[in-house]
This record gives C-alpha cells, structure tokens and sequence, in this order.
C-alpha cells in the first residue's frame, strides 16, 4: 500500500502543482487555539503539515520559531501533547503529518516508545533537527515497513557526496535548505535554490522540498518553479506572532495558506 | 589500585565516548565540522604546528605554570598535603587560554579569519579575544545578559582586545543561551568562521581537540610532582562546569593508579533545584551537540542551572566526564555556593591567593578531603584560574 507521503506527491504530480509544506509550533498560542489554526490551515489547502515539537533551546532556529517555541511550553505542552493533538488532526485530514522536533524531547520519550505512538497518533514521518546521518541508527534502529519516513536535510553546505549518502538513506520526500543560516533568515537566492535542486535532483528520484527564508507568495512561485514543495514557517509563525490577540487569527492564517496554495499552482 | 579501564581507546572514530558524545548538529554545521576533524587530524599532528603552539605557550601563555605546595593550608587542615596547579598564573588568569590558542592555531592553519565563541564567565571569550588579537583575526564573543552583569571586569577586556561582544537575551540569559547563540550564528557563517568552543563539550571533534589542547596542565602537574616529591599523587582534584580544565588535568594520569574527582556546583543545595551539578544529579540527553548528561525535565526541556560562578552555571557537561562517571573511574561531587566562598576566604588567607569562584568549588572539596586522608597523602588540586573577575560578587557576598 502507498503511504501518504508518496500519495500526496504522486497526486500533485498529476494535477501539475507543487506541494505547499507547513510548518506549525504546536500548542502556540494555546493548546485548543493551535489546534483551530492547523485544522483550518489543512482545510485551506495545506498539502503536508509539520508539526513542530517545542524544545528549550531550539540552536537551529530564528527568533520567530524560537518565541512560538516558547510560547507553546508556557502551556505545558510535551511531546505526548504534540501526538495528542496529532490524533486530532488526522481525525479530519488525511494529508502527510510530520513531527518536526530536536532530538531530546524524543530521546526523552524513548525511541521506541516514539516510533510506536507517532504511528498510533497518524504521524507519516519525523525530520529531527541536529539528528545527522551519522547519529540517526540510534532512532531509527527499531522501525520497520514504509508508513513512517525519516525526513533528512539537505544544506546548501552538505557536498554531492554526502547528498547521495543523505538521499540513499531517506524516504518521502528531501527537505532543502534553502541557505545556511537559522530558520526565518532574510534574503532569498532563488538562483542558488536552483543550483541547490538541480545538484541535488541529480542524485535522486525523491520529491524534493525547500524551505528557510521563504515568505511571500512571490518567494513561493519562484521556489515552486524548481522544487516540488514549498515549506513556509517562521512566515506563519510570524502572523501568529503578530495577531495573538485577534479574534480572526484563525482566519488570516487560513486565507495566506490560500494565497501560498495559489503560488504552488504553476 | 586495579584499573581495567582503558579511557586512552575513546572516543571511537565517529567521537562516542561509549554511549556519550556523537555530532548531533543541524546538517548545515555537519560539513564544517567534518572538515574541521580532517584538519585537526592533520594539522594537529603537524610537528610544525606543535612546535609553534609549544613556543606560544611557553613564552605568550608562561607555562610551565607552577605546581605549589600549600603548606600553611595543608597544615592548617592537618591532613593530606595540597598542592596547587597554578593556571591562575596563566597569560589572562585561567587554563582557557591553552585551548584558545591551539584553536586559533589551528583556525590560523585553515586559513579561517574570523572566531565566534561563546563565554559564560567570561574567561573563555577573554581568550579567545586575546588570541584573535594576537593573530589577527575578527573575533566575536557570546554571552548572556545575565553573565555580562555578573562579569562586567571581563567584558570590558574583551572590548579592549577588540572583540565585539554579543549580548543574548534568550532563555536563562547565561552560558547555555550564549551556546544556543554561538550555533545560531555559526550556521549563518560556517563558510568563514571558526567556531571556538571553550570546553570539552558539543560535537566531534571538540571534546577530544579541547581535551587535547589542555591535557598540558596534566602533564606538567605529573612531572612536576614526580620532581618535587617522587611519587605520583592519591588525588586530583578539579572542578566540573563543562569539565575542560578537570580532564586537561586527569587525562594524563588515566592509566595510573590515582584517584580522580571533579567537582560540580551545587548552588543553593541540590535540593532547592538551584545548582549545576549535571553529572550528580542529571540524567542522559543530547544537548549543545553531543550525547551526556544534562539537566532537564522529564520532557527533555533543558533546566535552567544556577551558581555563584558562571564558569560552572551550565546544564551540560563534556561526554568524556559521562563515561568516567559510569565506569567509576573518577568520581562527581558538588559544592554549595556558601561553601566556595569560604573555602576562597581560607586560601586568601592562608596563602595569599584569590582563586577564581569556579576553582573555589574545587579548593573546597580538596578541604573536606585533606581532613579527611592521613598527612601522607599528597592531593593535586586544578587552581584553574585568579579571583579578580568575581570580585563585585567575593566584595558583595562577603560584605567587604
């Protein structure tokens, strides 16, 4: 059976679009509020949702995703929280959830006991921050079957060799990095993102997404033309952010989702 | 003594010391600290590069430093004779300096220009600073608010030496944020910059490297016992914040038959949850790169850590100490912040030396101890940097 992972992707192929990624903290700014914001995101057209596990001290992360970050632990939400909430959201979706976490939290929960609960709560895969190849056996060790992906990065640093050992040993889809910097990082080189995805094409047949640094619908469209999914985060984390208190954060969320889903439509 | 541990076969090519240690970084540093191991391996073995580094640590840094005999001290306690590894006496006032240098070295080798570290009490960004100085180089320093209040002498240094000095306002606003801070700007610049980590901790290569470039404080410490009184010492003594000046002085004497013990801060009392005894009362986690033990909660979040002395107020600890500890080759202990005090009032005191708080931490188990141990006994103890940068706290504590 096909995982939802290559549905999704093997779906847009056909209907010409790229895939519009989404990354969430979970449990920002509130628990049941966050869980509002997903669910309308999804039904806005969102076609993957990371789901973000808060963590202390998030190294790779700017100062937006760091303070949703923190804003979510304020509510006491743990990783038990993230799945909880996990099985929600697949309740009414069935597009890819992937946990986007550091390792401690998981390590923490233990490996196994993860691996068993993601899949119960109707997570399709993991992308574990500062867990490189060298170190992910240790996860990954206990999983077995297609319907749970580990999702690796690719950096603008990580050279053609190591590209093809990074891809050799991921399924889903590739994640990358659209430059070197943290997460929410101004100034967007679309011409290097294709160089990027061009080098990294050349060592694999797996959908390849970018993200860091993207924001507008513009940034979308150009991403879109090179790559086959766009990843937005600090941009919603952002709006979050700036509308905490506004009754209709819901919906603006929403209607951006909309706006980048527009862009991923070539 | 039977000692069937063989520390000197870690860590394993891929940096685990056991179950510790590792590379848990974002794929973006992945390559630069490939590359960065590739040319430690090689330069590092360089007789050049050691030649260099030794001319510079013998007449840049002063070593070697002295091994002293704190006679009125031990006297005073009657019990064990202390002897005293003056890193104090360094070239800046504390061990951080030989790893800085052999950094800066290095990055000067790779043909790199620009240093970033992280400091928490300040003496590691002083020098690094100092280095960057001497070889030309831009150099950048983190550090917490909240550290920067507490260190105002040594952040005034780093300015003097031309350093910029970052203030981080995230988190706990001490070392572990500066650290977080050191990572976030390294990702963006890892084409150019040489990241300066100043204890045995983070990814492969550095807990070995920083281990390496300070294990000099052991090795003269070893010769010079054997000089001034033929026989090795019972114990060493040092105190643990990410552990580098305890392992430069213990790695030395791992295959010998001497006893080991680092010393953590234990704050207000382990039990109030303010301190920063990692290894005594943390549990195994990955933090800051590397697989150890690390203060947290039951969800993995990071505990704020708490001590007098912010070279010890970190919730991490080098993995090399992890595997020490589990083997029960050397052993953990801590220190309140009251007892520090006290134990830097005896040895101002008694032998005119003000110690760092940090190295306080250790002079005060090497009190407990001396009390305790026949005066046969001989007890190395790391006095790993001077007093002078936490006077405004000494002065305030102490109602001076």
């Amino acid at each position: 059976m096909m995982n939802r992972i290559d549905k999704t992707f093997k779906n847009l192929k056909q209907k010409k679009e790229k895939a519009l990624v989404g990354f969430v903290s979970a449990g920002d700014p509130t628990i049941s509020r966050s869980l509002e914001i997903i669910i309308e995101m999804c039904k806005a057209g969102l076609d993957v949702l990371e789901l973000g596990v808060p963590f202390s001290d998030p190294t790779a992360d700017g100062p937006v995703i760091q303070k949703s970050s923190a804003r979510a632990l304020a509510q006491g939400v743990n990783l038990k929280t993230v799945l909880e909430m996990t099985a929600k959201i697949r309740e009414i979706t069935s597009i890819p959830i992937i946990l986007f976490s550091y390792y401690n939290p998981i390590h923490a929960f233990g490996v196994e006991a993860f691996y068993k609960a993601a899949r119960e709560a109707g997570a399709d895969g993991v992308l574990v921050v500062d867990l490189p190849p060298e170190e992910s056996d240790e996860m990954t060790s206990c999983w077995s079957g297609n319907d749970f992906s580990l999702i690796r990065l690719v950096a603008p640093t990580t050279p053609l060799e190591r590209m093809a050992k990074i891809a050799e040993t991921s399924s889903g889809f590739l994640y990358l990095v659209s430059k070197t910097g943290v997460t929410g990082s101004a100034g967007l080189d679309t011409k290097e993102i294709m160089r990027h995805t061009q080098t990294l094409r050349s060592v694999t047949q797996l959908p390849i997404c970018v993200g860091f640094g993207i924001s507008t619908a513009e940034d979308v469209a150009a991403v879109a033309s090179v790559a086959d999914g766009v990843v937005i985060g600090s941009a919603f984390e952002r709006l979050i952010e700036e509308n905490l208190d506004d009754p209709e954060l819901v919906a603006i969320l929403a209607n951006r989702v909309q706006a980048y889903k527009e862009a991923t439509r070539t | 003594m039977n000692n069937p541990f063989k520390a000197k076969i870690y860590p394993d090519p891929k940096g685990h010391f056991g179950p510790y240690g590792g590379r848990y970084v974002a794929e973006t540093l992945m390559p630069a600290i490939l590359e960065l191991e590739e040319a430690y391996n090689k330069i590092g073995a360089d007789p050049d590069f050691q030649n260099e580094l030794k001319a510079l640590l013998a007449h840049y840094v002063g070593r070697p430093t002295p091994l002293f005999h704190a006679k009125r001290l031990s006297d005073h306690l009657q019990g064990a004779s202390i002897y005293l590894k003056r890193e104090d006496l360094t070239h800046t006032g504390a061990h951080k300096i030989n790893n800085t240098l052999g950094q800066g070295l290095l990055a000067r080798w790779m043909g790199k220009k620009k240093l970033i570290a992280e400091t928490g009490a300040g003496q590691h960004g002083v020098a690094t600073a100092t280095v960057a100085a001497l070889f030309g180089m831009e150099c950048r320093v983190f550090m917490g608010e909240e550290d920067i209040r507490r260190q105002e002498p040594n952040v005034k240094r780093m300015k003097l030496l031309g350093a910029q000095v970052v203030p981080v306002d995230s988190g706990t606003r001490t070392l572990k944020d500066a650290m977080n801070e050191a990572m976030r700007y390294w990702v963006g610049a890892v084409e150019d910059t040489f990241y300066v980590i100043g204890s045995v901790a983070g990814p492969h290569p550095y807990p070995v490297m920083v281990r390496d470039f300070q294990k000099v404080i052991g090795e003269e410490a070893k010769k010079q016992i054997l000089d001034q009184t033929g026989r090795l010492p019972d114990l060493l003594i040092a105190c643990v914040g990410g552990g580098s000046n305890a392992m430069g002085l213990f790695y030395p004497f791992i295959d010998d038959p001497v006893k080991m013990t680092g010393v953590e801060a234990a704050g207000k009392g382990v039990e109030t949850g303010k301190h920063a005894a990692t290894l005594c009362e943390g549990s195994v986690g990955v933090l800051h790169g590397s697989k150890s033990y690390i203060l947290q909660d039951k969800d993995g979040q990071i505990h704020e850590a708490h001590s007098i002395s912010a070279g010890l107020d970190y919730p991490g600890v080098g993995p090399e100490h992890a595997l020490l500890k589990d083997c029960n080759r050397a052993r953990y202990v801590s220190i309140k912040d009251d007892q520090a005090l006290d134990a830097l009032k005896m040895l101002c005191s008694l032998e005119g030396i003000i110690p760092a708080l940090e190295s306080s931490h250790a002079i005060a188990f090497a009190i407990e101890e001396a009390r305790r141990r026949p005066t046969k006994d001989i007890i190395v103890v790391n006095l790993s940097g001077r007093g002078d940068k936490d006077l405004g706290i000494i002065f305030s504590s102490l109602n001076i």
